[in-house]
């Protein structure tokens, strides 16, 4: 029988594979995103959003406290000063699915965006800046974690 | 309806510091009940953010954002008495709007 988790996987190759064909342009996007969400680690989210290999970067910040003591409620700022940006990722590595935020940059917003993100343990914590020619920059973070915020 | 979204929006130059907060639950999936049961994810999946009725952000997140999500963005030539529009859509399909004025 198949689990959920097993069916979910299977749905994400499918998506891919979708998407890769180009066959259904404006069902493609849609599918990327979601299979986005289900990847579990930073290189399959970017695989999944047909970014190319992250590169660190100076020009990408991200910030959060060195040690949380609540997973439940961490607070994390992305930003970048590179110009160009289409897309600001936030990823937890270690989540369940590490993708947490994806932010569509437009001309009249700043490239700087503070959000809170959930933790079940202690993990590099990404900024992502996707630029408009699917070039990759990152910077990371170690947040330690005293309580998880994923789990009952 | 879900209650009301907190929005202020304040002008520092040019620039329009918005600060929301959203009233959301946020239910993971990954948690179980008292009786062990896994409890359904329920999240904000889609958020767009507009000035003046023109779409300047859109967002869209996973289930590990935060209970009650704060988001801080910078909306790049805003004047005072500018409308910032803030909606979100969760995975129910329930959704809410609210509207601040830039000061």
């Amino acid at each position: 029988m198949q689990t959920r988790r097993e069916a979910l996987k299977h749905s994400a190759i499918v998506a891919g594979l979708l998407a890769s064909t180009g066959l259904f342009p404006q069902f493609a996007i849609a599918a990327v995103d979601k299979s986005a969400f289900q990847a579990k680690s930073v290189a399959d989210v970017l695989k999944a959003l047909g970014a190319g290999a992250p590169v660190e970067s100076k020009d990408v910040t991200v910030g959060g406290p060195d040690i949380a003591e609540n997973g439940a409620v961490v607070p994390i700022t992305a930003s970048t000063t590179l110009a160009g940006v289409k897309q600001i990722l936030v990823l937890v590595e270690k989540n369940p699915a590490a993708l947490v935020a994806l932010f569509n940059v437009t001309d009249s917003v700043e490239a700087n965006f503070a959000t809170r993100t959930k933790m079940g343990q202690s993990s590099d914590v990404y900024a992502v800046a996707v630029m408009a020619d699917g070039k990759a920059f990152f910077a990371k973070k170690e947040v330690k974690v005293t309580l998880g915020g994923c789990g009952g | 309806m879900a209650d009301p979204m907190r929005i202020r929006a304040q002008l520092a130059g040019d620039k329009a510091n918005v600060r929301v907060l959203m009233a959301h639950e946020m239910e993971s999936g990954q948690r179980k009940d008292s009786a062990g049961k896994l409890v359904p994810a329920w999240y904000i999946n889609e958020v767009t953010a507009t000035l003046n009725g023109k779409v300047v952000m859109t967002a869209e997140w996973g289930p590990s954002v935060s209970k009650n999500p704060f988001l801080q963005f910078t909306i790049k030539g805003a004047k005072a008495g500018d409308k910032v529009g803030v909606s979100w859509k969760d995975t129910k399909g329930e959704s809410r709007a609210d509207e601040a004025t830039v000061s």
